[in-house]
């Protein structure tokens, strides 16, 4: 905590930065480098940690049991980033497109279920995807289907879920950029001949990149760790990043290798977040708050 | 060209309608007098009944409750403080830091929980509130954090500066200038921190004690080990508090500050 100038600080106020160093340095800083630490001690063997450095936490990621729980992982997290990118912008710029009265109820719409338990709304699916469910009733009803779909516990049923939780950060991120957006660039572009379409692909896009952006990362992040939405829609069936960290912590209580999974996930979570910096220029992700 | 205008407006509606089937479904089935979900068995109020006789279901919901309180609570000092430091500071170390408070929103919350339960009984801290509150606070301090520090930068200086020409003492500039500025940001955000510490399960299933269950967990648990209709009851009551802040939030929060 060096003190570049004296000068600034001829103000007192500065002094109420000294609650979030002590908090940050303690209870975010700390736990973060005891859990390198940990990532490369070994377990002992009937309980805990001994302190004997190795690798093999790491290496132990690359068995192919581990592994491809990574990759699953990352492709359950890619597709669910592409669905709510396709779903959501749309939404958010036809959003920003709304009279004044009409985005102010809309983001009130969209922020209840954002404040909302997750596990609530994920309650919701578990009702209307049940065997013999609302779903089933409906499709067997309208003559589509003749028996039960059994999406409960599949794959479609957790994508479902995990779409549905993340969306409303892809809508926020793209509409508070879309809302900044300077029309008149986009009419401009029109009145020199371009079509809507070539307009939208040349102008619009390019403008809304950053919200785009912003929008990957708030939804991709997140996405690698929500073990229990893959548990309850998922019934089990499905073993994801955060379902291994959780298993190796609870159950098998290999607190170490549980650190190095974590370890592997922080920093791509942090490559995911450096990349964005570097494109955009921007500190803070568009539209978090 | 009256298609173009009206396919935008379908396509809003029709998503908001699909955002909210889950939740109607929920508060639907809390009145079902019926034991099963699949079955419709009329209108009743009897899970309602049942809820607020569980006592563990209330002892749950206080748990929340004062969870909720005071990690909002403390995120209001610290972030607040925090902020209106960062802004003052000309510390090196500033950005690092206000990097490494923020990463509690940004990292997947599972990174979080595991590391907490490792560091928490490193430090030998006792496993329940006191560590459930620490937990929240850390990711509860970041939204007020940063909800300040945009109002912060979206203060008029000039009053700032007028207000020291004129002889007031800098803290009572902040105490009468700055701080009523900034309040509406500063509730929003305890707000918008009090939901997502009422609403968290991920970090709190790692950081719980033996005997300390909150409401998010009490609901964890039996939607993997068997659901009781009288958690469609519990939603909707916990649904109807989230409405009631996100309203109260919105309110606090349009009041922008003079600019003009």
């Amino acid at each position: 905590m060096t003190i570049k100038s004296r000068k600034k600080n001829k103000s007192n106020l500065w002094y109420g930065v000294i609650p979030l160093y002590l908090f940050t340095l303690t209870f975010v800083c700390g736990p973060l480098i005891y859990m390198l630490v940990l990532s490369f001690l070994s377990r002992a063997e009937v309980w805990g940690v001994e302190k004997v450095f190795t690798l093999s936490n790491y290496i132990k990621i690359f068995e192919p049991v581990y592994f491809n729980t990574f990759i699953e992982s990352l492709k359950l997290a890619l597709l669910t980033t592409a669905i709510t990118l396709l779903v959501g912008y749309p939404f958010g710029y036809f959003m920003a497109k709304l009279s004044s009265r009409g985005k102010k109820v809309m983001m009130l719409l969209v922020i209840v279920p954002f404040w909302t338990n997750a596990l609530i709304r994920m309650y919701g699916w578990i009702i209307i995807f049940r065997s013999n469910g609302l779903l089933d009733k409906l499709l067997m009803g309208l003559g589509l289907t003749d028996k039960p779909l059994k999406l409960l516990y599949s794959f479609p049923a957790v994508l479902v879920g995990m779409v549905y939780a993340l969306l409303p950060f892809m809508i926020l991120a793209i509409y508070s950029v879309s809302e900044k957006l300077d029309w008149s660039l986009v009419e401009a572009a029109r009145d020199l001949g371009a079509t809507r379409l070539q307009a939208f692909l040349t102008i619009t896009i390019k403008l809304t990149l950053p919200g785009i952006l912003s929008g990957v990362v708030l939804v991709f992040i997140p996405s690698m760790g929500l073990f229990f939405i893959a548990d309850i829609l998922g019934g089990g069936k499905f073993m994801l990043v955060g379902n291994l960290i959780r298993d190796q912590v609870i159950t098998t209580r290999n607190w170490p290798f549980a650190s190095a999974l974590s370890v592997l996930l922080m920093i791509l979570t942090s490559l995911i977040i450096w990349i964005y910096r570097r494109v955009t220029h921007v500190k803070d992700l568009e539209g978090l708050v | 060209m009256k298609n173009r205008t009206k396919l935008p407006n379908i396509y809003l509606a029709f998503l908001i309608i699909l955002m909210y089937l889950p939740v109607a479904v929920v508060i639907a089935y809390s009145f079902n007098a019926s034991r099963q979900s699949s079955v419709w068995g009329g209108f009743s109020f009897s899970w309602y009944k049942e809820l607020f006789s569980d006592r563990s279901l209330i002892e749950a919901l206080k748990n929340s409750l004062i969870i909720g309180v005071l990690s909002s609570g403390i995120a209001g000092v610290i972030g607040t403080l925090g902020a209106v430091g960062m802004a003052k500071a000309a510390l090196k170390s500033k950005g690092i830091i206000e990097y490494i408070s923020t990463l509690p929103i940004m990292i997947p919350e599972i990174i979080l929980g595991m590391v907490f339960m490792a560091y928490f009984s490193l430090m030998k801290l006792p496993f329940g509130m006191v560590t459930l509150v620490i937990g929240h606070a850390s990711f509860c301090i970041p939204y007020v954090f940063m909800m300040v520090k945009a109002r912060l930068a979206g203060i008029d200086k000039s009053l700032v500066e007028a207000a020291r020409d004129l002889g007031a003492s800098e803290t009572k500039v902040f105490l009468d200038i700055t701080l009523p500025l900034i309040s509406p940001a500063i509730i929003s955000g305890m707000l918008l921190a009090f939901a997502m510490s009422l609403d968290d399960v991920v970090i709190s299933i790692f950081i719980t004690g033996p005997r300390t269950n909150t409401l998010p967990i009490k609901i964890y648990t039996q939607l993997k080990t068997g659901v009781t209709p009288k958690i469609n009851a519990l939603c909707t009551m916990m649904l109807l508090c989230t409405l009631v802040l996100v309203v109260l939030a919105n309110f606090i929060g349009r009041k922008k500050p003079v600019k003009d």
